[in-house]
């Protein structure tokens, strides 16, 4: 019987690697990731969990190490955030064009300068690029049941492609809040051994990732382009999957209360519940408010998400990053290339709010609402505005 | 739904105190968080930590700044911190205190409820240590209910292991001691 437990989120993610059966851990900790490696060191220590946990020296060591583990045919998961996150750079592009499906869980962290251990989008934002799969957590069960999820289409061979699970950090991953914790038969039902196409084995040699000459290079890139995207349908059946041996339900692309909405907020990660909240305070006042929230951010689901929320009229867009001289944060640019051109789609506005730490609160969201009408009457100088900037 | 915030100095263990009243209400089969508020560990400083339990599913994750109830670990911090700051009209401040109620109005000028225990005399009788997280979760349980306290003390026998008797004896007679004040 799968298990409802008050635990902080971290705990519970850790628990979910343990129940995965990850079988290498190769891990550097850093705020507000560290509880998620610490939990999973006691866990192989205590041999809760037949793994090699591999206290590596830097992050970007972690992330070669999973690259060489993953390369031999192990189940590999890594965690981190923020500067840690970026030390990994370097050898986050490996993976994805060798195929290698390893899962990394991101509690999102701003970054340096100033230092911030708080929580925004900023580092995975750098990272958008890099061609793992990608998803964001709403809240703590979501964090637990998007990592089951990621080992089992990471690992699909027609996926073949490393995982990010984004979750807020701080605000999602120090938080103790029930949490239903599978049992060990239906996670092993959801998620089949893993049996690679190809592995570096002495007794079968093969080159991985050699030289790209500009004669292949190309070509290499469109097939990985194409792999990412085709992988959007085995995310979603494996979502399908999960509901019917989970029972709950998740979608590249939801929305909350969007019936007759005039005006959607679109949100990506934790703030989403609040927007709920804040969505549900203006519809008892009598606004057309909705909601519509990004799960999948890689590949981009663009049909769902035209399909969620191509019928408003105008959408506020909150991006938790703000890139310095950009024309807007990276979601709005998404959606404003979404539906470029398209005849009677939503007028877009674009926001940027809880950045390094700042509270986004049921007032930010109804503010946001407010400035959408306003620009909807008169479009706004500036394709984006910075939401809650103090006055001095 | 029920929101508190909690006062303690980093390293009095308030974050545990939060925990454990969210992990009793979850065992109860209500809804509920705990969360720290986030930052660097600093080993005296005044920190909150926020609690949320409810019947229904909680949808925010912004900090508790409504509060229906206050709970202080500290006696010092009412005169460095606001305390009462945002406290709903019919909420409580609970008080780590061996002043009188009358002294403790005077003192921080609290015109809210009051619920009143000197929790450190307690903790330094029971516990030897002036550690007052467990021992404020008895004048927790008798001034709101918040939790039962069945379901409390499990989760102190989780957490403790073997001296959660010691912590359970505090949180009792700070039940039996805490003086509630309209």
């Amino acid at each position: 019987m799968a298990r409802r437990v008050g635990v902080e989120v971290s705990i519970a993610i850790a628990e979910a690697v343990k129940l995965a059966k990850a079988e290498v851990i190769p891990a550097y900790p850093i705020t507000p990731q560290t509880h998620i490696v610490e939990h999973l060191s006691e866990i192989v220590a205590n041999g809760e969990l037949d793994a090699e946990f591999i206290p590596v020296e830097s992050e970007h060591a972690a992330m070669s190490a999973c690259c060489g583990s993953s390369a031999a045919g192990a189940r590999t998961f890594t965690s981190s955030s923020s500067q840690g996150l970026s030390l990994m750079s370097e050898v986050l592009y490996i993976p994805p064009a060798m195929r290698l499906p390893i899962v990394n869980v991101v509690a999102n962290r701003a970054m340096s300068a100033p230092i911030s251990i708080w929580n925004d989008h900023q580092d995975i934002m750098v990272q958008r690029d890099t061609g793992w799969i990608q998803t964001f957590a709403e809240n703590g069960q979501e964090a637990v049941d998007l990592t089951l999820h990621a080992f089992r289409v990471a690992e699909d061979r027609r996926v073949s492609l490393p995982i990010i699970v984004n979750i807020d950090g701080f605000t999602l991953s120090h938080v103790i809040e029930p949490i239903e914790l599978p049992d060990q038969e239906a996670v092993d039902a959801y998620i089949p051994p893993f049996k690679p196409r190809y592995k570096l084995d002495p007794r079968k040699p093969i080159s991985m990732g050699p030289v790209g000459i500009p004669e292949v290079y190309t070509e290499a890139k469109v097939a990985q382009d194409n792999i990412i995207k085709n992988s959007k349908k085995v995310i979603v059946k494996a979502w399908k999957e999960f509901a019917e041996q989970f029972g709950r339900e998740y979608n590249p692309v939801e929305t909350y209360r969007t019936d007759d909405a005039e005006i959607m907020l679109v949100t990506m990660g934790s703030i989403s519940e609040t927007a709920m909240t804040a969505v549900d305070k203006m519809r008892d006042a009598g606004q057309k408010v909705g909601l519509v929230r990004i799960r999948l951010w890689r590949p981009f689901p663009g049909p769902e998400f035209r399909k969620a929320a191509g019928k408003a009229k105008v959408l506020a867009v909150i991006d938790r990053t703000l890139p310095p001289g950009a024309l807007c944060g990276p979601v709005g640019a998404e959606l404003r290339s979404l539906f470029y051109k398209i005849p009677g789609s939503p007028k877009i506005f674009s926001f940027v709010a809880g950045l390094g730490g700042r509270d986004v609160t049921v007032a930010r969201f109804e503010e946001i609402v407010e400035k959408a009408k306003k620009y909807a009457k008169k479009r706004p100088k500036e394709l984006y505005e910075v939401i809650g900037v103090r006055e001095k | 739904m029920k929101e508190v915030r909690l006062h303690g100095r980093g390293g009095q263990g308030g974050v545990t105190s939060a925990e454990l009243v969210a992990i009793a209400a979850i065992d109860e089969g209500k809804y509920a968080q705990a969360f720290p508020s986030f930052g660097p560990e600093r080993r005296g400083a005044p920190v909150a930590a926020f609690i949320r339990v409810s019947d229904e599913k909680i949808r925010t994750r912004e900090k508790v700044y409504t509060p229906d109830i206050v709970l202080v670990l500290d006696p010092a911090l009412p005169s460095l911190v606001d305390v009462a700051a945002g406290l709903r009209d019919d909420g409580i401040v609970i008080l780590n205190t061996h002043l009188t109620e009358a002294e403790v109005r005077k003192e921080f000028g609290l015109k809210c409820k009051l619920a009143m225990v000197d929790a450190t005399k307690i903790a330094i009788e029971v516990l030897g240590l002036p550690i007052t997280n467990t021992t404020m979760l008895g004048a927790l349980l008798k001034a709101t209910g918040i939790v039962s306290q069945s379901h409390l003390e499990e989760a102190l026998d989780r957490r403790f292991g073997r001296i959660a008797e010691k912590n359970k004896k505090a949180l009792q007679r700070a039940f039996d001691e805490t003086v509630v004040a309209a």
